[in-house]
């Protein structure tokens, strides 16, 4: 393709593809976001492919691989335009059936559809209960664009947005609308992306840099990657705008390496640009010079921190340094640096084309537009939903997420990290935005929601995430290392069951010190999870200490495998499976787990078949004596 | 450790061919901003990192072996010892210990007989712990040589164990 030179040529570009191409023609698009490709989804568009050739079909028929359309709970995922017929978990198998009837006969096949709680299918992707209530304003087209397609971006708009700021607005003028937008940070903080701007405008400093955070670090949450590898494009958008505003001719995309397919893709995309002079020197014919380095992280959660990932950038170990000068002022080689997460970057553009009105139609007083959030754990749904700030936990759990798996009882959702904190069942009508998450004592973090039930012991999570932090923290400052460390003491102690009656101040103490005290927000935040969870959980924690008993049944020293004698049918099966042999008894002999030897692993009570369910978990109870010499089967 | 240490001694002084270092270190121009990169680029090529083989980068760039020692040991990405042939990674990311990734890995540990972090005496397989795959519907989720599995029982995992070569 050649450069693109002027407004004219971007615009007559995009003609020619939107001319070339005809809505009304079939197409099967098959999600093969990182989600989907683990479930074979790759396997699915060869069938597709391989069938639609053996048939004749070529010519006639468009197969689109795009990025993560959001419901993992049921991929492959495949929807099949002009209709939007949109069909769950697609085997390979299945192509045949799906090619025969829905492309040639024109007919639905019923059983791979999405069935609703009444028992009636729905065929359009939109009117499943998992998308219905959603506004997937910048997620949306993901299930539309093949991501190493710039051609499918244009097709949709792409790169109008740019052409409105360069052509007809001036920097300030593209600072203002981000500003009046009220556009935050969707990377953790909040921090409105308009004064961060602003700031690194008026920094001195001829030279200056942009930067995409897509070092998405918080176990549990994937929005940032399914973003930048299902539309680069929107993202990398966001950045020249913000590039052009800020007055920088350089930008970074930190991404992490552990997300190779974010990795190609975001390449595959710079290299387009630069091919139709996108990037590079006097971008549409203007005097705007900009281009984009991509930068690999090779895995410290730490790096996620401003100062810390612009040192890595220059090529050093990636630490944070204390931040009185800020990062939007003195940041990479001490020019003024402005960072902001993929969502965010993804959000520019939008705003540029509709205008900050628009922007601020949906959300709350403080918290506008929408927010991505990775809802996974123990829901029935799990996948990537992006609502309106401000819809209660409850409707996004229960009215997106279809409640809670296997009908437990819900207990509790973290939100926002290892940064963030835990929010149990009384606040599950909280609106969710900036604001309301911290005022609970938990964070919006860059978006991760894990639903926990009943079976989840709340103790145990908060050393889970003493654990993460306790291997992520860089050891820089000694509130952090040592903080860490002594708080993670305390609770192994806890869920031993060799905790005191002081520990709880304890923690409390620690924790205090380390928000006050640390140098970044790794520490400052790494209490949140353990001082929420006391806070809504106390009475588990004094069980655990008190009564050496985890209710949940997950505190490895203080639970025991029971066989119920009146129960086991002597069965064998869970004898033949025990890794370590400790199970006792026979055939027609009543089977008995010998508690010296077991390392509870678990497996005998997963194996026990359901219509005996002889195996439990005892906690905080005597385990019954079993008669020696063994009990006969009744 | 004191095994750790040992191997570690033993890899100084291995025989290694150098030519693709070098061609790493061509393609970032000879750059030390761009030494992380440059790294990762050559893990992802020989597996580890040797004692000759970041003697070379730093000679190549200039810089004080220190500066490459500091890199390969911060970041998780990289070895400093040989890695196996074959890879699994145990994702313990949030959803994923929810839903019993501490069983899993439980299940994974006894199948191959080492512990995450450790690699088997036959350089057959390397064991990992990775806090998020992001794949979270699979949870708990593991990656062997880059495939991507759901919850395996014992008896599958030792079948993939006694399946590879």
């Amino acid at each position: 393709m050649a450069k693109l030179k002027s407004l004219l040529d971007l615009e007559e570009l995009r003609k020619s593809i939107v001319a070339a191409r005809d809505p009304s023609k079939l197409c099967i698009t098959i999600c093969s976001g990182t989600g989907c490709h683990a479930y074979a989804s790759e396997k699915v568009a060869e069938a597709f492919s391989s069938e639609i050739e053996q048939r004749g079909l070529s010519g006639k028929i468009d197969l689109r691989r795009t990025g993560c359309h959001g419901f993992c709970e049921r991929g492959p995922i495949v929807v099949i335009f002009p209709d939007e017929i949109c069909y769950l978990s697609v085997k390979p198998e299945d192509v045949s059936e799906i090619v025969s009837e829905t492309l040639i006969h024109k007919k639905i096949v019923e059983r791979l559809l999405y069935v609703g709680d009444d028992g009636k299918p729905i065929s359009n992707e939109n009117d499943i209960p998992f998308y219905k209530s959603q506004i997937r304003i910048v997620f949306g087209d993901n299930r539309l664009i093949d991501p190493q397609s710039i051609e499918d971006y244009l097709a949709l708009g792409g790169y109008a947005a740019l052409a409105k700021a360069l052509f007809e607005m001036t920097p300030e003028e593209v600072i203002e609308v981000i500003k009046k937008s009220n556009l935050r940070g969707r990377g953790g903080g909040g921090f409105p992306a308009g004064i961060k701007w602003e700031t690194t405008r008026n920094a001195p400093g001829d030279a200056k840099y942009v930067i995409v955070n897509a070092d998405e670090g918080d176990p549990g949450a994937y929005m940032d990657r399914s973003l930048l590898e299902g539309n680069p494009h929107s993202v990398l958008e966001g950045l020249i705008i913000g590039a052009y505003a800020i007055g920088a001719n350089q930008g970074y995309v930190y991404v992490r390496q552990e997300y190779p397919l974010a990795v190609d893709n975001v390449s595959v995309a710079i290299d387009q640009m630069r091919e139709l002079g996108l990037l590079g020197e006097k971008i549409l014919g203007t005097g705007f010079d900009f281009d984009i380095i991509v930068h690999r992280g090779a895995g410290a959660f730490v790096s996620g921190e401003s100062s810390a990932l612009m040192t890595a950038i220059e090529g050093r170990v990636g630490e944070p340094r204390p931040k009185y000068v800020r990062t939007a002022v003195s940041g990479i080689h001490g020019r003024p640096s402005n960072l902001n997460n993929v969502e965010t970057w993804a959000n520019v553009p939008l705003i540029i084309k509709h205008g900050a009105d628009w922007f601020r139609g949906v959300g709350t007083e403080g918290s506008k537009g929408t927010k991505i959030f990775s809802l996974v754990g123990k829901v029935k749904h799990t996948g990537l939903v992006e609502v309106p700030m401000g819809m209660p936990l409850r409707e996004i759990i229960y009215d997106i997420g279809g409640g809670i798996r296997d009908n437990k009882k819900f207990k509790a959702v973290q939100t926002g990290g290892p940064s963030g904190g835990v929010i149990p069942e009384s606040l599950l009508n909280l609106p969710v935005d900036f604001d309301e998450l911290s005022k609970a004592g938990s964070m919006m973090g860059s978006g991760g929601m894990i639903v926990m039930d009943e079976d989840t012991c709340v103790v145990d999570v908060a050393r889970y995430f003493l654990n993460f932090l306790a291997d992520e923290s860089c050891g820089k400052c000694i509130p952090c290392r040592e903080g860490i460390q002594q708080m993670l003491v305390v609770l192994n102690r806890i869920c031993e069951g060799n905790g005191t009656d002081d520990d709880l101040e304890i923690l409390t103490d620690l924790g205090d010190m380390m928000r006050d005290c640390s140098l970044c927000a790794l520490g400052q935040t790494a209490p949140n999870p353990v001082l929420s969870t006391i806070q809504y959980f106390r009475e588990e924690y004094e069980e655990h200490i008190k009564n050496h008993r985890c209710p949940a049944g997950v505190c490895k020293e203080l639970i025991n495998y029971y066989i119920d004698p009146e129960k086991c049918q002597a069965c064998m099966i869970c004898m033949r499976n025990c890794p370590v042999g400790a199970i006792e008894g026979g055939k027609n002999i009543v089977h008995v787990i010998m508690q010296e030897k077991c390392t509870k692993c678990g497996t005998c009570l997963e194996v026990c078949p359901p219509r005996f369910s002889a195996v439990s978990k005892l906690s905080g109870v005597e385990i019954p004596e079993v008669a020696a010499g063994g009990i006969k089967v009744r | 450790m004191i095994k750790l240490l040992k191997r570690w001694k033993e890899s100084r002084t291995m025989e290694q061919d150098l030519t693709k270092v070098d061609e790493i270190v061509d393609k970032y121009e000879s750059n030390d901003e761009s030494l992380i990169q440059i790294l990762l680029d050559i893990q992802n090529e020989y597996r580890w990192l040797s004692k000759p083989i970041l003697s070379r980068v730093c000679d190549r760039l200039d810089i004080p072996l220190v500066r490459a020692y500091h890199i390969a040991t911060f970041y998780k990405h990289f070895s400093l010892l040989p890695q196996g042939r074959h890879s699994v990674s145990v994702c313990l990311g949030t959803a994923c210990h929810v839903r019993g990734a501490n069983r899993l890995l439980d299940r994974v540990t006894q199948a191959i007989g080492i512990e995450p972090g450790q690699t088997t005496p036959d350089e057959k397989f390397t064991l990992n712990t990775v806090n998020c795959l992001g794949c979270c519907a699979l949870g708990p989720a593991m990656v062997i040589d880059g495939e991507y599995r759901s919850n395996l029982g014992a008896k599958e995992l030792a079948e993939i164990v006694a399946g590879a070569d």
